[in-house]
């Protein structure tokens, strides 16, 4: 028996299916004092990672040219919805590469057909 | 009640708590235990209650003999003091359920080996320079003493050595979850030892349980507080908006802190007295 087999865990709803090269808008919760508050991230996908309860993905976007990456718990309640803006075509799963790549170079190509999978 | 009961270390991992914060668990299977013999004062000149767990493969005769009473084929053995009045015969099960969410543990268990060891991963020395032209002195332990006076290394010196396969207990650690059917204990924290590593579970002394709460009880008061939830959460989700008309504000978390008050008091009313009868 693995100890993250073990956590019951939530699905929740209203994250959408994504996968690494997509364009996501992710909603998260924000604690400020005693006020909580939705706050929206969004960018690309470079990593989604397994693992029960522990299960995260990375989202990188460019603000005012830095790069910025964020990373959120798939099952943390605080993740209240995730949002797919556009879908990209990659063909690897983790796509570190785009931290060296800014710019011009830095597009994923548009996955338009939903057939291929 | 037993003070505690043994089992074995499954993982780490984490849970949710109810702020949404990560809460690290440490997840052990703890139980059935069967009760194996039980030790008097008269007879054993102390009193204690052995308890066996884990599925033997094979006894060998002396252990069969042993065991004959309880009829257990377990493969460890381990003694724990029993509450005043609660009484156990040979044969009886104990399960996880004897612990609740929010009682404080002590768990032990032999930590893992690590070998013969040097003394900056035994002791945590600082080691020696690597530059202005030291040579292989990178991890040595440094001096070990004075000269002629005393003559010999004061005892205790810490020094290279083995490390780990020794007992140790993790003190209170936090029961964040019981669940009895697949008879596992969720605590808080890490947990000496390797995974599957055999450990024994005890209360900590001088710590007061939680207040005990019936299975039937724990129903009730999830359900209860099911629907108070949602509004809480509705409550939340206009707060951004009310935040724009300040003058709403206060009105708003006014009636936050007594919607959630009558659902707590209800349930820690009824708990008392079903407290006392189990105790009883």
């Amino acid at each position: 028996m693995e100890a993250r087999e073990v956590v019951p865990l939530e699905t929740n709803e209203k994250i959408a299916e994504f996968r690494p090269g997509d364009t996501v808008k992710v909603s998260v919760w924000i604690r400020e004092g005693d006020r909580r508050r939705l706050q929206s991230f969004q960018g690309v996908v470079i990593r989604r990672r397994a693992g029960g309860p522990s299960a995260s993905f990375t989202v990188r976007r460019v603000a005012s040219g830095i790069g910025v990456e964020r990373s959120f718990l798939v099952y943390s309640p605080n993740v209240e919805s995730v949002e797919v803006v556009r879908r990209g075509i990659v063909r690897r799963a983790k796509l570190y590469y785009l931290r060296g790549l800014s710019g011009r170079a830095a597009r994923i190509k548009e996955r338009t057909q939903t057939g291929k999978r | 009640m037993l003070s505690g009961l043994i089992g074995r270390k499954i993982g780490m991992t984490h849970l949710f708590g109810a702020e949404s914060q990560v809460v690290p668990i440490t997840v052990l299977e703890v139980g059935p235990c069967v009760v194996t013999q039980v030790r008097t004062a008269a007879r054993d000149k102390y009193d204690a209650v052995q308890i066996g767990f884990g599925r033997a493969k094979a006894l060998n005769q002396p252990a069969r003999g042993h065991l004959k009473a309880s009829g257990a084929q377990v493969k460890h053995l381990r003694e724990f003091q029993a509450d005043e009045g609660s009484e156990f015969h040979v044969g009886q099960t104990l399960s996880v359920t004897q612990f609740q969410e929010g009682d404080l543990v002590d768990v032990t268990s032999t930590t893992k080996g690590r070998g013969f060891q040097g003394v900056m991963k035994r002791h945590g020395f600082a080691g020696g320079k690597r530059s202005h032209g030291q040579k292989d002195r990178d991890r040595a332990p440094g001096s070990i003493g004075a000269g002629t006076y005393p003559g010999r290394v004061v005892k205790g010196k810490r020094m290279p050595g083995h490390m780990g396969n020794r007992r140790v207990t993790a003190r209170k650690l936090r029961v964040e979850k019981v669940d009895g059917e697949r008879n596992l204990l969720m605590v808080r924290g890490a947990v000496p030892g390797a995974r599957s590593t055999l450990i024994t579970v005890s209360y900590t002394r001088g710590v007061p349980l939680a207040e005990r709460v019936s299975p039937e009880e724990l129903a009730a008061a999830v359900a209860a507080e099911e629907p108070q939830v949602e509004e809480t959460a509705t409550a939340e989700a206009d707060a951004p908006a009310v935040a724009e008309t300040p003058a709403e504000e206060p009105a708003a978390e006014a009636e936050e802190p007594a919607a959630d008050e009558t659902p707590a008091e209800e349930p820690a009313a009824d708990e008392k007295p079903a407290g006392d009868e189990e105790k009883a």
